[in-house]
């Protein structure tokens, strides 16, 4: 099977600051990918050219920006406009054929029909970042990338959010996203991308990364991924 | 394009708070500023007391010059308010119903009508010291005019007579008689006469008189254009350079047109702009769908859109109550349209720098009134390096081009329309291209 999505040799550079340095990867269609990270390890800075927000100082990123669907971690959305007339204009800008056609299947999806003349500012955290998400796939992009799209939801939203979202990957879209959340990585990606200091530094499944870091009983992703950083810090350290 | 201005005006639409301020602020400030450019201090009210009696005149030479002519003259400068007594007018100005009252004393046509002395009016003041000012300095000014006025007067019957001296006749003087012979007229008379006279003493002395009295004609003609003068030494020639002379009233009107188109198209444009950056759409609308050039001329466009539409539905209310040549008016929608233009570009740079709504709108708002208020600076109000400066800022920001530009279509002054257009057509190539590089750098800043 060919891949949704080619990234090679990606590096940024913001002045001095390094954020990305020769990343590689691909994605298959349908597959959910997870990029963790500690801060500052470039998650956001991937996710954003991957989405075509940003240039990257060198490599190549296998898709236009259009063919990316796109989910910033802050909602991004016109308060004013109820839910309907967002979709509608994102519709619109896209070039689509039959952009109520294509509202109406999204509303279906997010399970917001009820809702779909609301004004967006007067939505629940959770709905409004169901329309952010609807609005990055309105066009049936063949990549989604969300960037920490859970971050400001409880758990009971976050488990709604993640339900559209892995029907929408059953149904062949290629999701990469950012997490904070060890146990949502944990849950949801077939394969984790880890990140530090810009360097990719796992690129493998969950399971082979709990394998390869073992721990007490109640071991988790988290622990695991911390493990493998301080692995990776500890012969610097020696040399230093 | 059309798909993002639509979303923006139906934001609009829904946002009436911010369009009623919108609407209302600038046209209100531009009303302001054109009314107090167009309109003198109001007239202050004064009491007048009138002690003189009724139809009472003052004969100078042969005119009869009536009193309550110049009293008129003198009152038009106040909104005058007869009262029967000086009691009367003291009891107002204390109450402060007047300002001040002028007291008529009885004697004064007797006064003026003597030649020798001077009429004198009595003016009692209340109030601050600046009423005081206003009140003294309009009735002196009234003042200054109706001696003026009277001072021609005077001239005319003194020139009545001195042609009555030179050319002969009564010329109506008082007491004369139709036959009097004219100075002008003896050397012709004399020198008949001297011509029978037999040389001696008398002939050399009738000779003396006719030298005389050429000499004496030939003087009080001139004598007579000297009092021309002297009525009024020093009178006004106006010499305008280039261009037309701008009444006061449609320049204010142009100064209400530019402050509003100023103020909707520069805060639209730059609050609109700021607006997608503050509710995170803006990376999402630039990353493939609509390109940074495009979004910058839609915030553009609409701020000049409605900041036209504002200011052309303001100038056609003006219009009602200030006389505007109409023939012109694809002139001013020519200049309104290419000032509007510079604005909203002048908007879009400063929404690019600004990262909220707010801050752009106060930025806009802390820029655009100075700019308009330096713009209106005359010459000569300040030193000269002073005005250099702030000529120099004047003409890198769209106000002053869009105040020209306007003047010269509404009221066809100088610089030419066509100047003032280039001017304007440059700063809107300028601020959208500070707009576009602000863009790039606060997206990856």
């Amino acid at each position: 099977m060919s891949a949704a999505l080619r990234v090679e040799a990606l590096s940024k550079r913001y002045g001095r600051l390094q954020a990305l340095s020769d990343v590689s990867f691909e994605a298959a269609p349908g597959e959910l990918i997870a990029v963790i990270g500690p801060n500052g390890a470039g998650k956001t800075t991937l996710l954003s050219i991957i989405a075509g927000v940003q240039a990257p100082s060198s490599g190549t990123v296998s898709r236009a920006a259009r063919e990316v669907g796109w989910v910033p971690q802050q909602s991004a959305l016109y308060a004013k406009l109820s839910v309907a007339e967002n979709l509608e204009l994102f519709a619109r800008l896209e070039g689509l054929a039959d952009p109520p056609a294509a509202v109406a299947e999204m509303l279906a999806q997010a399970g917001l029909v009820e809702r779909a003349g609301d004004p967006v500012g007067r939505l629940s955290g959770g709905n409004r970042q169901r329309v952010n998400v609807a609005i990055g796939l309105i066009a049936d992009p063949p990549v989604l990338a969300l960037d920490e799209a859970s971050a400001a939801l409880d758990a009971a939203q976050r488990n709604r959010l993640w339900e559209f979202v892995a029907a929408r990957a059953a149904a062949g879209t290629a999701v990469i996203f950012s997490s904070h959340y060890g146990a949502e990585a944990q849950r949801h990606a077939d394969r984790l991308l880890i990140l530090s200091a810009g360097r990719l530094v796992y690129d493998g499944t969950p399971a082979e990364l709990l394998e390869r870091h073992p721990g007490p009983a109640g071991h988790d992703l988290e622990q695991a991924m911390l493990a493998l950083l301080a692995g990776l810090e500890a012969p610097a350290s020696a040399v230093a | 394009m059309r798909s993002l201005l639509v979303k923006d005006l139906l934001i609009l639409r829904r946002s009436r708070l911010l369009v009623g301020l919108l609407v209302v602020y600038p046209v209100a400030i531009a009303l302001l500023i054109g009314l107090a450019i167009s309109r003198s201090p109001q007239r202050p009210r004064v009491a007048i007391v009138d002690e003189t009696p009724p139809g009472e005149t003052v004969r100078v030479g042969t005119q009869q010059v009536e009193v309550s002519r110049y009293a008129k003259q003198v009152f038009s400068q106040v909104d005058p308010v007869s009262v029967a007594t000086r009691r009367e007018a003291l009891e107002k100005v204390t109450s402060a119903e007047v300002l001040a009252a002028v007291v008529i004393p009885p004697d004064l046509v007797a006064k003026v009508g003597s030649g020798t002395s001077q009429g004198e009016l009595e003016v009692i003041f209340n109030g601050d010291a600046l009423e005081q000012s206003l009140v003294d300095s309009q009735l002196r000014s009234a003042l200054a005019q109706a001696n003026l006025g009277f001072s021609e007067q005077i001239q005319a019957a003194t020139a009545q007579a001195i042609d009555s001296l030179v050319r002969g006749g009564s010329g109506g003087l008082p007491g004369a008689s139709e036959s009097l012979i004219g100075l002008e007229r003896i050397p012709a008379v004399l020198g008949r006469v001297i011509a029978r006279t037999p040389p001696g003493a008398d002939r050399e002395a009738l000779s003396r008189v006719a030298d005389f009295a050429s000499f004496a004609a030939q003087n009080l003609v001139l004598s007579k254009r000297v009092l021309g003068t002297v009525g009024q030494p020093i009178k006004i020639h106006s010499t305008l350079l280039h261009g037309r002379r701008t009444p006061l009233n449609t320049f204010a009107v142009v100064v209400a047109l530019t402050i509003s188109l100023m103020f909707v198209a520069v805060l639209l444009a730059a609050g609109g702009l700021a607006a997608e950056r503050e509710e995170h759409t803006l990376n999402r609308l630039v990353r493939g769908l609509v390109s940074r050039e495009t979004l910058l001329l839609e915030k553009g466009l609409l701020g000049a859109g409605c900041s036209l539409v504002v200011g052309l539905a303001m100038l056609a209310g003006v219009g009602a109550f200030v006389s505007l040549d109409w023939s012109r008016a694809a002139l001013w929608l020519a200049a309104a349209a290419a000032a509007a233009l510079a604005f909203g570009a002048l908007g879009v740079a400063i929404g690019a720098l600004a990262r909220e709504v707010r801050a752009a709108s106060l930025l806009a708002f802390v820029l655009s009134l100075p700019l308009a208020l330096l713009a209106l600076v005359p010459s000569g109000a300040v030193g000269r390096g002073v005005y250099d400066v702030i000529g120099a800022i004047s003409f890198a920001f769209p106000f002053k081009a869009a105040l020209q530009g306007l003047d010269a279509a509404v009221n066809r002054s100088s610089p030419s329309l066509g100047v003032s257009l280039a001017h304007l057509a440059l700063l809107t190539i300028v601020f959208g291209a500070l707009a576009r590089v602000g863009l790039r750098r606060s997206q990856t800043a």
